[in-house]
């Protein structure tokens, strides 16, 4: 009887078919939508998964959109694999862009080598910073993260809009928007005459560094005790507290790094619109990948082609743009369902193993 | 001059406070029903701007089609609306036990993008916001000072505060059926060994409470605007979940938290005017600092339902 506890869920083959059965399904559910604006749902499966991908500009373009992805996702997968459900990665992304904006402003004679590295700790530091306070209302009060870092989000955006429709207000366009950071503080281009750029490589060392934490060190063993079972976890002699303030600020510090990687990367001054939702389609990355750091990154790809491909189904077939967040949360809900399978044999297995008592 | 003034700035505010209030009490009470059996619904967000969508476009189309009713048929398939996406929370939390805040996020993203859809297939893009003629105030004590001006307010604020919450607490507290909603959120296993359903009681309170948050976001749609806009909810749902838990599960108590946020709200929109040198967003976060603040003040008492966040599976 033992032997069959130790035996492994469902077969790999198994697993790595649930994924692609959610993308499947989820365009069938959504293919209504579609018809309803008198378009092939076939045709607009190809224009959101198949078009993107056509030519290398289009490819780069995919790429450019997986960028904020990529560090919001694992920023959600990192704070869920510790049992904190940061669902402030939008607010720590929108005060990471600004504590970078101020900085980028202030590098007119400063090197690059130097800029550079200020610009992006300034944006994990303010973005750690907007992550401490519902993590210690957590630790010391009991208080429900939930509920204070989706409140926090809104006074950030209140914040951002403040600062830009006061001191930052553009002085020659007067549009809600700060001037432009320095040329030294702006990421460096990685292919010519395109928009991707350093933040790109940051995003991968960030995921290569979560899954290096996850499953090399002990206090990747601590935190996901953590998650799994916070009672458990204490019981064991593991300081939950100091674990959970540490997964709390490490995760706003990478959504931090997101917001200083749109502003130096990408638009080269806050506006209000610096994030379009990142934060919370992070959410559904974690989720898609199981918060599995491979899993993440194909799961950024994934929703960043989405992306990309929901402006041409836009455009190609007249269904509206927000198609694609309709995709999008009902592929959130379809995995979710479906990740269920993933764990079916564990059900199997206890209703073998519970004659044996 | 001076005491004239501050009257009517403090009967102005009392009255804004309890429109403010209403949105904020039908849903705070209906996420209060799905938490005592120990459901979180963070689908509230979303199933408001559902509730707010669903309530304007069929009330647009009820009035195009020239039914007289238009208001109230709107109302109503809003609350429809609602009761769908309750029982999809409950596929997702109580068939399927998956995570419930991750499964809520989902609810919230699904109703924000089938609204900002249906808002476009059903209007189109348009460069006028469409409108309609909203819910008429009633005026009970019109003529009486003080009063006349504070009790003028909607059906349904009336019907919030002098119908809902008292429904609600005796609902919960002296009706078996309450009896059985707070034993499935506190020890489901007791529920079950007793004979009674809990996907059942679950299924039921999740449907009571998606009709409750459409109903308020319905109430901004269909009463405060007359319109829909992407901004209507703006995290009111949100800070509805901070309400039950300051509101410690109680029906009244959440009204008197909604009543609180209301007067906050109600406040800053009068300091803006007021010509402080301070950016308005200031004022605008301050009801969401406050809530906060409240949140950190009441959190001593707060002890969560014995099987929040739990999903009942029969072994």
């Amino acid at each position: 009887m033992r032997i069959q506890v130790e035996r492994n869920p469902a077969p790999v083959w198994f697993r790595a078919l649930i994924p692609l059965m959610s993308i499947l399904l989820t365009f069938l559910l959504t293919s209504g939508f579609v018809l309803a604006y008198g378009a092939n749902p076939l045709q607009a499966a190809y224009y959101f998964l198949m078009d993107p991908l056509s030519n290398p500009v289009r490819l780069i373009e995919v790429l450019v959109k997986t960028t904020p992805l990529l560090l919001t996702g694992i920023a959600v997968a990192f704070a869920f694999s510790g049992g904190y459900w940061n669902i402030g990665v939008e607010g720590q992304l929108y005060m990471g862009a600004t504590a970078a904006t101020a900085i980028g402003l202030q590098m007119h004679n400063t090197p690059a080598w130097l800029a550079l590295p200020l610009v992006i700790l300034g944006g994990i530091l303010a973005g750690m910073a907007w992550a401490t306070l519902p993590a210690l209302m957590k630790v010391w009060l009991k208080i429900d993260e939930v509920v204070t870092t989706l409140l926090l989000n809104y006074v950030a955006i209140f914040f951002v809009s403040a600062i830009l429709n006061g001191p930052w207000r553009d002085p020659i366009s007067q549009w809600p928007q700060s001037p432009e950071i320095a040329a030294s503080a702006v990421f460096p281009r990685l292919i010519p005459r395109s928009r991707l750029h350093l933040g790109f490589i940051l995003a991968l060392l960030v995921v290569l560094g979560v899954w290096f934490v996850l499953s090399r060190t002990s206090f990747g063993l601590k935190m996901k005790a953590v998650g799994f079972n916070i009672e458990a976890a204490r019981f064991s002699g593991i300081n939950v507290e100091r674990t959970l303030l540490m997964v709390a600020l490490i995760s706003g510090g990478i959504a931090g790094l997101a917001g200083a990687s749109e502003v130096a990367g990408i638009h080269f001054h806050l506006i209000d619109a610096i994030s379009p939702g990142y934060g919370y389609t992070g959410i559904i990355i974690a989720t898609l990948g199981a918060l599995n750091p491979i899993g993440v990154s194909l799961a950024a790809v994934f929703i960043g082609l989405i992306d990309t491909g929901a402006q041409t189904v836009s455009r190609a077939l007249g269904v509206p743009i927000y198609l694609g967040d309709v995709l999008q949360a009902t592929l959130l809900l379809v995995t979710l369902g479906m990740l269920l399978l993933q764990s079916y044999r564990i059900s199997l297995r206890r209703q073998v193993g519970a004659p044996a008592e | 001059m001076d005491s004239i003034l501050s009257m009517t700035f403090l009967v102005g505010l009392i009255a804004a406070t309890l429109r403010v209030a209403t949105p904020l009490v039908y849903a705070t009470l209906g996420e209060v029903f799905t938490e005592r059996a120990g459901i979180l619904n963070l689908g509230i967000e979303g199933i408001m701007f559902l509730g707010a969508f669903v309530g304007f476009a069929a009330a647009y189309k009820a009035n195009e089609a020239g039914l007289a009713g238009y208001l109230w048929i709107g109302l109503f398939s809003a609350i429809l609306a609602g009761i769908m996406m309750g029982l999809l929370m409950g596929f997702f939390s109580v068939t399927l036990g998956v995570n419930q805040h991750v499964a809520g996020l989902g609810i919230t993203l699904l109703c924000t993008g089938l609204s900002l859809l249906g808002f476009r297939i059903v209007f189109g893009e348009r460069s006028v916001l469409p409108s309609i003629d909203p819910f008429a105030e009633l005026s009970p004590f019109k003529g009486v000072p003080v009063l006349g001006d504070i009790a003028s307010q909607y059906l349904l604020t009336y019907i919030a505060f002098l119908i809902v919450v008292p429904l609600s607490w005796w609902l919960l507290f002296r009706t078996s059926f309450g009896l059985n909603v707070r034993s499935v959120g506190e020890n489901p296993e007791a529920v079950d060994a007793a004979g009674l359903n809990v996907f059942r009681i679950r299924y039921l309170v999740l449907a009571l409470g998606g009709g409750l948050m459409a109903t308020g976001g319905a109430f901004l749609s269909l009463a405060q605007l007359g319109a829909f806009t992407p901004g209507i909810i703006a995290g009111r749902g949100w800070v509805c979940i901070a309400l039950v838990i300051f509101a410690r599960w109680h029906p009244v108590r959440a009204a008197l938290g909604a009543l609180l946020f209301g007067g906050v709200f109600a406040l800053q929109l009068r300091l803006q005017t007021l010509g402080f040198k301070l950016p308005f967003e200031i004022f605008l976060a301050l009801p969401y600092l406050v809530t906060i603040a409240a949140l950190a003040l009441a959190s001593r008492h707060i002890s969560y339902p014995g099987a929040y966040l739990k999903p009942y599976r029969r072994e």
